[in-house]
């Protein structure tokens, strides 16, 4: 049986805001039905009292001098925006 | 002959007795590139014209006391994924096709106080995800020792161009062998840094907490100068170490005696071609005759890293490619219905298969009702990987393995198979879940291939690795095969 169905499949595309086709949902499922039942050997490991890790260095909310800086100037920061308008990124609308 | 066949250290040299120029480096290097990279295909962009400008003007302070740094007027290529300010930094994606970066990455800043040169841009795979360069969006890589092979990845360009000799070295990028496995199946010698040894600031993040920056070059002795001079704390990435740089070069004694070596026997069990163990069995020889010990050890971990590995990394990599979306930079899709209809078509054009298929994954893994049962199960696996390093390093100085399973292998032969594609990382893998760093250095060929020995240290302790690796390199002669193109 499958682990993951054409709807999941096309329900994480919507989370991940890619447009995917019946094709690809298709090859997803395959795929990703390969790789979950494939990590699914890390259920053989008991992990009850196993403290997770995100990262491997020892060292917490680092922080830096709360001194202001410049920001970078507006034509630079908008030199790589597709679409841009009286110095502002522009999409389409959002209320419909 | 070719002036990159000296070292660093050489070329500085001749430099300052005036023997060569800053611009014969330069020329050597495009020369090279004229000559092979039709064949390598190692280049995204060149970076010709002010490569040239620059080395003119080093030329005049030549033999003066501003050309005493040891890199001043060395040539260099740049991982695509390592931005770039005003040259073009494309990850090897559409999404990112022309996108000129507005500041340069804490390496690149370092590299132009060291005053190297930089040639241009690497091809990589896509966004760093792969293991033979097939998943660049714009060319394929070839392996300088057999064209019909891949130059391994995501580093592949880095790798082939410093074993073709367009580059005296370049920097890659590793995130579970990104470096050590192009720089096995090319034959030169990569190295993946302590994570947290260099800044990432200005890399092109795929999954933060295992991705390093690393040198790439042709001997050990380069590696540890071009490591030094990229090393350090740096105030625009939280996560680099606040820990001295040691001399690197200063640890290349030649002298191993006393030096305790464990052998996983993972490493050298299924899955691991017979002359890949074969090679290690023979450096292994090699390193006893310089007076080192070497003992087999367990990992016991080590089969569950490739699976810890890929929901990790695939996690972290769906949350760092949400910035992907069409609107502050990069490629927008033509006449979107509205917002979302932009972010989702935009995304869906842009990236290619791969790159998609490690969001579905990494989003899967961290949706709601699946979070504990894969992203925080492979967090706890992971630490137990990490216990397992700990463990053997309490007992022992260094841990030697293969850097991959087998030699490169034909374009095309794994590309339909995710899964087996991501088995040529089990070797490497693990040295990223647990930030230890480690390398790859030349140790053998099989039919014509070159095979990688990896060394990996204990956290910060890329001394001791570098003395290993330089003392096996200077007793065997591996290093000086060259392709022939």
């Amino acid at each position: 049986m499958s682990r993951i169905s054409t709807d999941q499949v096309k329900h994480v595309a919507n989370l991940a805001r890619l447009a995917i086709t019946e094709e690809e949902a298709e090859m997803f499922k395959k795929q990703l039905d390969a790789m979950i039942s494939f990590a699914e050997e890390l259920n053989e490991i008991n992990t009850d009292h196993v403290e997770p890790t995100s990262h491997v260095l020892d060292m917490k909310n680092v922080m830096r001098e709360d001194k202001p800086q410049k920001g970078l100037p507006q034509s630079e920061v908008l030199k790589n925006a597709p679409e841009h308008q009286d110095g502002q990124v522009k999409v389409p609308s959002i209320i419909e | 002959m070719s002036l990159f066949d000296h070292k660093v250290s050489d070329l500085h040299e001749l430099l300052h007795k005036k023997e060569i120029k800053v611009t014969d480096l330069v020329d050597e290097s495009y020369k090279r590139i004229g000559e092979v990279d039709e064949k390598v295909q190692a280049f995204l962009t060149l970076d010709e014209e002010k490569a040239r400008e620059t080395a003119s003007k080093m030329d005049e302070k030549l033999g003066s006391d501003e050309s005493k740094g040891l890199l001043f007027g060395m040539p260099i290529g740049v991982k695509d994924n390592i931005v770039t300010k005003g040259l073009r930094t494309t990850c090897a994606s559409k999404i990112l096709e022309n996108f000129d970066p507005i500041y340069d990455a804490t390496v690149v800043q370092k590299l132009h106080h060291a005053e190297t040169i930089t040639i241009g841009k690497l091809n990589m795979d896509e966004f760093a995800m792969g293991s033979s360069n097939e998943n660049s969006a714009y060319k394929k890589t070839r392996n300088p020792w057999n064209l019909e092979t891949v130059p391994g990845g995501s580093s592949g360009g880095s790798a082939a161009s410093v074993a073709s000799g367009e580059v005296l070295f370049s920097l890659g990028s590793d995130t579970g062998g990104s470096i050590r496995q192009p720089a096995a199946f090319c034959g030169v010698v990569g190295l993946k840094p302590t994570y947290g040894r260099v800044s990432r600031f200005g890399l092109v993040a795929f999954a933060s907490s295992l991705d390093q920056i690393g040198p790439i070059t042709r001997t050990v002795e380069d590696n540890a100068y071009l490591l030094q001079a990229i090393s350090g704390l740096d105030p625009m990435d939280s996560t680099s170490a606040k820990i001295d740089v040691p001399n690197f070069v200063q640890s290349l004694t030649g002298d191993i005696k006393g030096l305790k070596i464990a052998v996983p026997k993972e490493y050298l069990g299924e899955g691991v071609s017979e002359e890949a163990r074969q090679s290690v069995l023979d450096a292994l020889k090699v390193l006893e005759k310089l007076g080192a010990t070497w003992e087999e050890v367990s990992l016991p971990h080590s089969k569950y890293a490739l699976a810890t590995y890929y929901l990790l990394s695939s996690s972290e990599a769906s949350a760092n490619l949400a910035r992907f979306d069409g609107v502050r930079y990069g490629y927008r899709t033509e006449n979107p219905k509205n917002l979302l209809d932009l972010y989702k078509k935009s995304r869906a054009e842009g990236f290619g298969d791969e790159v998609k298929r490690r969001i579905m994954l990494g989003t899967f893994a961290l949706s709601s009702g699946y979070y504990d049962a894969y992203y925080k199960k492979a967090q706890k696996v992971r630490t137990l990987i990490k216990n397992d390093f700990e463990e053997v390093f309490s007992k022992y100085d260094v841990i030697i393995g293969p850097t991959t399973p087998t030699p490169a292998f034909k374009i095309g032969e794994n590309i339909d198979d995710p899964l087996t594609m991501y088995a040529n990382d089990i070797l490497t893998i693990p040295v990223n879940l647990a930030g230890v760093p480690g390398i790859s250095v030349p140790c053998g060929f099989a039919n014509g291939l070159p095979l990688g020995l990896q060394i990996i240290g204990k956290h910060f302790d890329e001394s001791t690795v570098y003395r290993v690796a330089h003392a096996f390199e200077q007793a065997t002669d591996y290093h000086k095969q060259k392709p022939v193109l």
